[in-house]
């Protein structure tokens, strides 16, 4: 974990030999297009033709695809990884664009104008003209009721979703209260049922009424999902069982936030556990602008 | 009276096999028709072409719907069919599978439906849910369970619950006593006599036995090959049948 805050970094020239952004201009056109789509139509699955990236389907090529279509030599990039910027996931994919690219990276959500995510969406809320882009592994929510993917499109066209709630019902009947921790789907519009990428629960009422723009990237499934600015989400319910998100007895070990989702950290081989916040970047400045508040309230 | 049902030149072919050819039949609120007929004479196909469960070739099928609209359901758009069959039709299958959802509990199964058409209240699903087990005559502590522990009469009531809960007007059943012993499917059909009068519901039976039309059915349509060769009351039928394939089947039941 960095605790120094970092300046963004210094755009480069983008290596030789390779176009801007690395796909070449119609593939990135082709893959606008379908993004385009997906934002006329809020939580619906538009199917694009997925490439080949450098590096496998694990690293959240449909997310890679989506930034490397919509990136601009002014963008300044943030890529996060279970909340953090520093993990071998968030620094390959950060170290990918900047080389293909030459633009200016970022740790910092604010400074960001292009945010590709996997895990977490940042507790700094996003602004307009801002873009996140999500790593999706599994984006169809009704793959595990209809796994034929043509039923599940049937399903969506008539918006029959009964099933979904039976597993919610499921749940509540089992464990008394809906189980799912990630990926929990939502109702977009009021119209598709769309599951948000595998982000904790908490970060599900982020996404209604965001300001930004939010891209869905599934490479390997090969579709694009969006969000528009200022779309209404929905995290699925009943009435009398109303969706929770997750709350901690104690605040962050690090910066004492007290509405942040935090990471359980073992310390040492005696067990000792820490809970501090999972996005390093707001818990690094919540810790600096403590240390600034110190000399007072000491 | 208008029919509930109107079946008319109704024709279905499998390659060169006249599975159902050119049936045609009335079906009126609260009459329960049986079918009846030898293995392959195209019962279930007739069954399941009128439910829209596969593409007929020729014919009609009209609905009379719950505010007395006559719709045609060969053309009515798919999203108001699949809509339709959810609240006003049920169907209940030979086989439990095929009819239940066997990896979610039994209140899950009946709530379903519920869920289908907008409910989101968890408290009044599982309300219904006891409601339609206490009808089926299913103990409540069973609602929890998976119908896989279940014994074959319980899950056929349970089919029978899950679908009566959007309280339909019409029912199909595809052989429902089929693979049950002889004293479960006494209870069950006592059950789905009392259901039927109490519910006003209005059902097409299909069976290949005799015994089970005779108390259920108010009339009888006997199918050999695809064709419809006899129909009338029931009890008309079976006590003078004037087909010689009726005539052949009811005195194969008499013997012992
Ligand atoms: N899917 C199918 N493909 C080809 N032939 C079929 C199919 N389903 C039924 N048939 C044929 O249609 C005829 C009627 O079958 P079916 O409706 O199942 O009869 P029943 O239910 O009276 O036993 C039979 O000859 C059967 O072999
Ligand atoms: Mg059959
Ligand atoms: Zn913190």
């Amino acid at each position: 974990m960095t605790l120094s805050p970092q300046l963004p970094s210094s755009p480069a020239l983008p290596e030789p030999g390779f176009n801007f952004a690395y796909l070449d201009e119609q593939t990135k056109r082709s893959i606008r297009r379908a993004a385009l789509k997906a934002v006329a139509i809020p939580g619906h699955q538009i199917p694009f033709s997925s490439r080949e990236m450098p590096m496998s389907y694990g690293w959240g090529t449909g997310g890679v695809q989506v930034t490397a279509s919509v990136i601009g030599q002014m963008d300044t990039l943030k890529v996060i990884d279970q909340g953090a910027d520093d993990t071998t996931n968030a620094v390959n994919i950060r170290r990918f664009f900047r080389k293909v690219c030459g633009i200016n990276t970022t740790e910092r959500t604010e400074e960001a104008t292009l945010i590709q995510t996997r895990h977490r969406i940042p507790e700094t809320p996003l602004r307009e003209g801002q873009i996140m882009v999500y790593q999706v592994p599994m984006p169809e929510p009704l793959y595990f009721i209809e796994p034929s993917r043509t039923e599940a499109n049937k399903m969506h066209a008539l918006e029959e979703y009964g099933p979904v709630y039976v597993r919610l019902y499921e749940d509540i009947t089992r464990f008394g209260h809906i189980a799912m921790a990630y990926d929990y789907p939502v109702m977009v519009n009021d119209r598709y049922l769309m599951k948000p990428s595998p982000i904790p629960r908490f970060d599900n009422p982020k996404l209604h009424m965001n300001p930004a723009l939010q891209l869905f990237g599934a490479g390997r499934e090969k579709r694009i999902y969006a969000l528009p600015p200022y779309t209404k989400v929905k995290s699925l319910d009943f009435e009398d069982h109303p969706f929770t998100v997750e709350t901690w007895d104690q605040p962050c070990e690090f910066c004492g936030a007290t509405d942040t989702y935090l990471d359980e950290v073992v310390t040492d081989d005696q067990g000792s556990r820490l809970w501090i916040c999972s996005d390093t970047d707001y818990c690094n400045q919540r810790q600096q602008n403590n240390h600034l508040l110190t000399p007072t309230l000491s | 009276m208008q029919p509930l049902l109107t079946i008319d030149n109704l024709s279905k072919t499998y390659n060169s096999i006249y599975a159902c050819d050119r049936i045609s039949f009335d079906l009126y609120p609260g009459q329960v028709l049986g079918i009846i007929g030898e293995s392959g004479s195209g019962k279930s196909t007739l069954l399941n072409a009128i439910a829209g469960h596969i593409p007929v070739d020729a014919g009609e099928i009209v609905y009379c719907d719950r505010s007395g609209q006559p719709i045609n359901l060969r053309t009515l758009p798919e999203v108001h069919h699949r809509k339709l069959m959810k609240t006003e039709w049920g169907f209940v299958q030979q086989n439990p599978r095929d009819g239940l959802r066997m990896t979610v509990t039994a209140g899950a199964n009946i709530g379903e439906r519920l869920l289908d058409v907008g409910e989101r209240h968890y408290g009044n699903i599982r309300s219904e849910a006891i409601e339609w087990l206490s009808q089926v005559e299913i103990p409540h502590s069973r609602m929890d369970d998976l119908p896989s522990t279940f014994s074959g009469g319980m899950q056929q009531r349970l089919q029978l619950a899950r679908i009566l809960v959007t309280q339909p007007r019409l029912v199909l059943m595809d052989e429902p006593t089929g693979g049950l012993d002889v004293s479960v499917q006494a209870k069950l059909l006592d059950l789905m006599r009392s259901l039927v009068r109490t519910l006003h519901l209005s059902v097409i039976l299909v069976t290949h036995d005799i015994g089970v039309v005779r108390l259920l059915a108010h009339r009888l349509m006997v199918m050999q090959n695809g064709q419809v060769v006899e129909t009338g009351l029931t009890d008309q039928v079976l006590d003078d049948p004037h087909h010689p394939y009726t005539q052949q089947l009811v005195s194969a039941t008499l013997m012992p």
